[in-house]
């Protein structure tokens, strides 16, 4: 059986401009798989997921390369029919919880209301399957919860509610994008157990967007470091803690700080390995250009 | 993913530009009014009333745009009215920014009773309506172009005063200003030296805007006659003057109309177009 | 709760630096205020005690909510403390004027979580650093925005460029080097890398450390990180909701943490490892 989600060559660049802010990314996740999409700021690793379900800000645009969903091409797809099918297979994990709710109304309606506008339930049928939800992410009072605005909810609550939201409509993919960046440490554990738990129980494909390796190295099967929207390596996550193949890829997880082996971590990333991997980029550039 | 920064240089926007030269060839012509306008604004020519503009049939070439009912020529008009417009525009726009931004920055920036005296009386303030508030006060000051701009002073204040506030305040918040009393910078210097450059964009933008305004509360009240005397050039009296004749002669009305609005549209827009420019941050 | 006290009163009198007894803050809760009468008070900071002695470096950790960052602005009389006694440098500081407090100003910097917004964004990276050194009489101004810039490793040229047109890291090492410039004995650091690329994050830590060792400087640096306390740090104090629930020498915290609270916080992080227990 192929993958579930395959992206292919997929090249993205800024209107009227010459540079690619996505250059010829390509991999694919199975059913019930877990990818982690990692890089530092300017990587291009949140655009991947937004290329794929369709939201990248209307300066970009993809250029090139392929975006399968269970063998459907979007990029063939009429917009309206692509809009439809995203809403109906794939769901997302916003990283901020504060602006991903609307502070004006109560929570029912915001987890309710692609099951009743997209997937045509009853208005009833969705509220039983949203307090499901609730008990699903470990929420113990989902009657109070679904009554509440967002503003009375703390954040790993607001994150709690997003999740419920992602999952309402059994979708078979999920894009995570930095879902706990804004999370205390004590909350994010909790809430990447829970992710990780929804994922596993369903079966759902995700794509994690994060730029902590640490995270990655709980809730991922395999990973793709970025570097200036290229992907640099692909590896399997037992593989890549090992020993990462690329220098970049390793001077990154030498970054990473590790409380337990205060002198082997939070190393600076040499200058020269950022250039190596900068040359890299433009070097493949090149030949995209002159393959053209 | 390019952020950027320095990367790309924003055009310089056409409505910078558009209103720019729309507003510098006005100025000029206020400035060299005496000089650049065919006829005297006053003389009137009974027999060569409501002459049409010059490309109707029975137009006069020495009366561009035509002549209002006593002979008196539209474009003199016009080019000394843009005088009175803009000289109110500025003094009356400037006076009230620096008024306005004043009481402002000092009660965004050193909040407690100052910010509570001077919020409650800008909300009191606002509370009156404001064209009756300018009647009422040209009929205790008496007509004439000090009472116009007195009055948009006292009125229109308290605009510049609520939004410098709320721009005071989200820059006292920010931690350049915390750094500059780690620094040991008095507080006084803190609001001049480090506040101000960053609340000015705002009071410029404001500032054109208030121009503009300045230009329509002029032309209502010389509209209504509490302006200068009537029969003095300003854009307003034309507009009153040209209503009644709008059947007969509609380049009366029609000219200082158009006039007034490409000059306040021009206002609003230079001064959108000048923040986005004074930004050293490419936001 | 452990003894707040115990590592802290080891150091010789003399040798403390910064000090604060029962250190209260509480703010207005406007959002609680009645139309008419005051708004009630939410307590921040429930009696903070500290001692940092001179030379050391103590991070302060916790999580959002629990008042590390007003504890330092506290220290530094950005916020008026509403019971309790600063002392630095052996004088009490608690009650001075903004005017006697200004030649002590000198003597205690800070570094800000966020460069963009702590770098006035109008002037330039000279001009953001010569400024303190003017307002404080200092003489050769250029050479010391030279010798500041050259501590924090960017180059001499940086001093024309405006804020935006640099780096985070970069951005961070001009908060740095504005702070350093002064000469100050204590410096306090309030998050200064969580906005930052874990490469960035690296250097900038490493260009601190080196540098509270080449100027011998105190140095107190809040964060939520505890991974990176322990890079830095001597002493750790935790906070959890305005309380000190644990405070130590470094080494025993993490190696040995007392309260329930610590032990959380250590746990949770997760390790760029996929075998670490408890996951």
């Amino acid at each position: 059986m192929s993958a579930f989600l395959t992206v292919k060559n997929l090249s993205a660049a800024l209107h009227g401009f010459d540079q690619r802010v996505l250059r010829s990314v390509s991999f694919s996740i199975d059913t019930g798989e877990v990818l982690g999409l990692v890089g530092e700021s300017g990587a291009g690793k949140s655009m991947i997921g937004k290329a794929i379900l369709g939201i990248l800000p209307s300066a970009i645009s993809i250029i090139e390369g392929e975006i399968l969903i269970d063998g459907q091409d979007l990029q063939k797809m009429k917009p309206a029919d692509r809009r439809r099918f995203i809403g109906a297979t794939a769901a997302l994990i916003p990283q901020d919880p504060l602006t991903a709710l609307n502070p004006s109304r109560r929570i029912e309606p915001q987890i309710t209301s692609r099951l009743v506008d997209i997937l045509g339930w009853s208005k009833a049928d969705a509220r039983v399957r949203a307090m499901e939800l609730l008990n699903e992410v470990h929420i113990d009072n989902p009657e109070r919860v679904m009554g509440s605005y967002p503003h009375e909810l703390s954040g790993g609550m607001r994150q709690r509610v997003l999740i419920a939201s992602a999952f309402a409509a059994n979708p078979k993919l999920v894009i995570a994008d930095e879902p706990t960046t804004a999370l205390d440490v004590t909350v994010q554990k909790q809430i990447l157990r829970l992710i990780r738990e929804l994922q596993e129980r369903h079966s759902t494909a995700m794509v994690f967007v994060t730029h902590d390796l640490g995270v990655v190295s709980k809730v991922c099967q395999r990973l793709s470091v970025l570097y200036g929207g290229k992907i640099v390596e692909n590896s399997s996550v037992p593989d890549f803690f090992k020993g990462p193949k690329h220098a970049y890829s390793r001077a990154l997880l030498a970054a990473t700080p590790k409380y337990t082996d205060p002198d082997a971590s939070l190393l600076p990333v040499d200058e020269s390995v950022i250039e190596a991997v900068a040359a890299e980029v433009l070097a493949a550039d090149k030949e995209w250009r002159h393959g053209r | 993913m390019l952020d950027g920064r320095g990367s790309i240089k924003r055009r310089l926007g056409a409505r910078l530009w558009l209103s720019g030269t729309w507003l510098g060839v006005m100025a000029l012509l206020a400035l060299f009014a005496p000089m650049i306008s065919p006829h005297d604004p006053l003389a009137q020519d009974l027999f060569a009333g409501r002459l049409p503009p010059f490309w109707m049939n029975g137009s006069d070439p020495a009366y561009l745009l035509g002549t209002d009912s006593l002979g008196r020529d539209v474009l003199s008009r016009l080019i000394h009215g843009a005088r009175i417009a803009f000289s109110v525009a500025l003094v009356a726009g400037l006076a009230t920014a620096i008024v306005g931004s004043m009481l402002g920055l000092l009660a965004g920036y050193m909040r407690g009773w100052v910010d509570v005296l001077i919020s409650r009386l800008v909300d009191i303030w606002m509370a009156f309506p404001p064209v009756l508030f300018a009647i009422l006060l040209i009929a205790v000051l008496g007509t004439g172009l000090t009472s116009i701009i007195i009055a948009i002073v006292v009125i229109d204040w308290t605009r510049f005063c609520r939004v410098v506030r709320a721009e005071a305040m989200n820059q006292s918040a920010m931690d350049y200003v915390s750094s500059a009393i780690v620094a040991g910078r008095p507080r006084r210097d803190i609001l001049w030296r480090e506040i101000l450059p960053n609340v000015l964009p705002t009071i410029v933008a404001l500032l054109t805007l208030e121009m503009g305004i300045a230009v329509i509360v002029e032309a209502i009240l010389s509209f209504v006659n509490l302006s200068i005397s009537t029969d003095a050039p300003t854009w307003g009296g034309m507009i009153a003057e040209g209503r009644t004749s709008i059947y007969q002669a509609w380049w009366v009305l029609a000219f200082p109309l158009a006039v007034l609005f490409l000059t306040v549209l021009s206002f609003s827009q230079f001064g959108e177009g000048l923040k986005d420019r004074f930004d050293p941050v490419l936001r | 709760m452990v003894d707040k006290n115990g590592m802290a009163n080891a150091a010789p009198k003399d040798n403390i630096l910064f000090s604060a007894r029962s250190l209260e803050v509480a703010l207005p809760d406007m959002a609680a205020k009645p139309l008419f009468g005051k708004a009630p008070m939410i307590r921040i900071l429930n009696g903070i005690d500290l001692d940092i002695s001179r030379g050391s470096v103590l991070g302060i950790v916790g999580g959002s909510g629990s008042g590390k960052s007003t504890l330092g602005r506290a220290l530094l009389r950005l916020i008026e403390p509403t019971a309790g006694a600063i002392e630095f440098d052996g004088r009490d500081i608690t009650h001075l004027s903004e005017d006697a407090l200004r030649p002590t100003r000198r003597r205690m910097q800070m570094i800000f979580q966020d460069p963009m917004s702590s770098l006035n964004p109008r002037r330039r990276v000279g001009a953001i650093i010569a400024d303190p050194l003017q307002m404080h009489g200092f003489d050769n101004v250029t050479g010391r925005v030279d010798d500041a810039l050259d501590h924090v490793g960017l180059p001499r040229g940086f001093r024309s460029r405006y804020p935006h047109e640099l780096s985070g890291g970069q951005r961070q090492r001009v908060g740095i080097a504005r702070a350093i410039a002064l000469k100050p004995e204590f410096i306090l650091a309030d998050e200064i890398v969580s906005g930052l690329d874990v490469s960035s994050q690296a250097q900038v830590l490493n260009v601190l450390a080196n540098l509270v060792k080449e100027l011998g400087l105190t140095l107190a640096f809040i964060s939520h990180d505890l991974s990176v306390i322990r890079r830095l740090c001597d002493h750790v104090m935790v906070l959890q909701r305005g309380n000190i629930v644990e405070y130590g020498d470094a080494d025993s915290v993490f190696d040995a943490p007392q309260a329930a609270y610590t032990r959380e916080l250590l746990d949770a992080i997760p390790l760029p490892d996929p075998r670490q227990a408890g996951w």
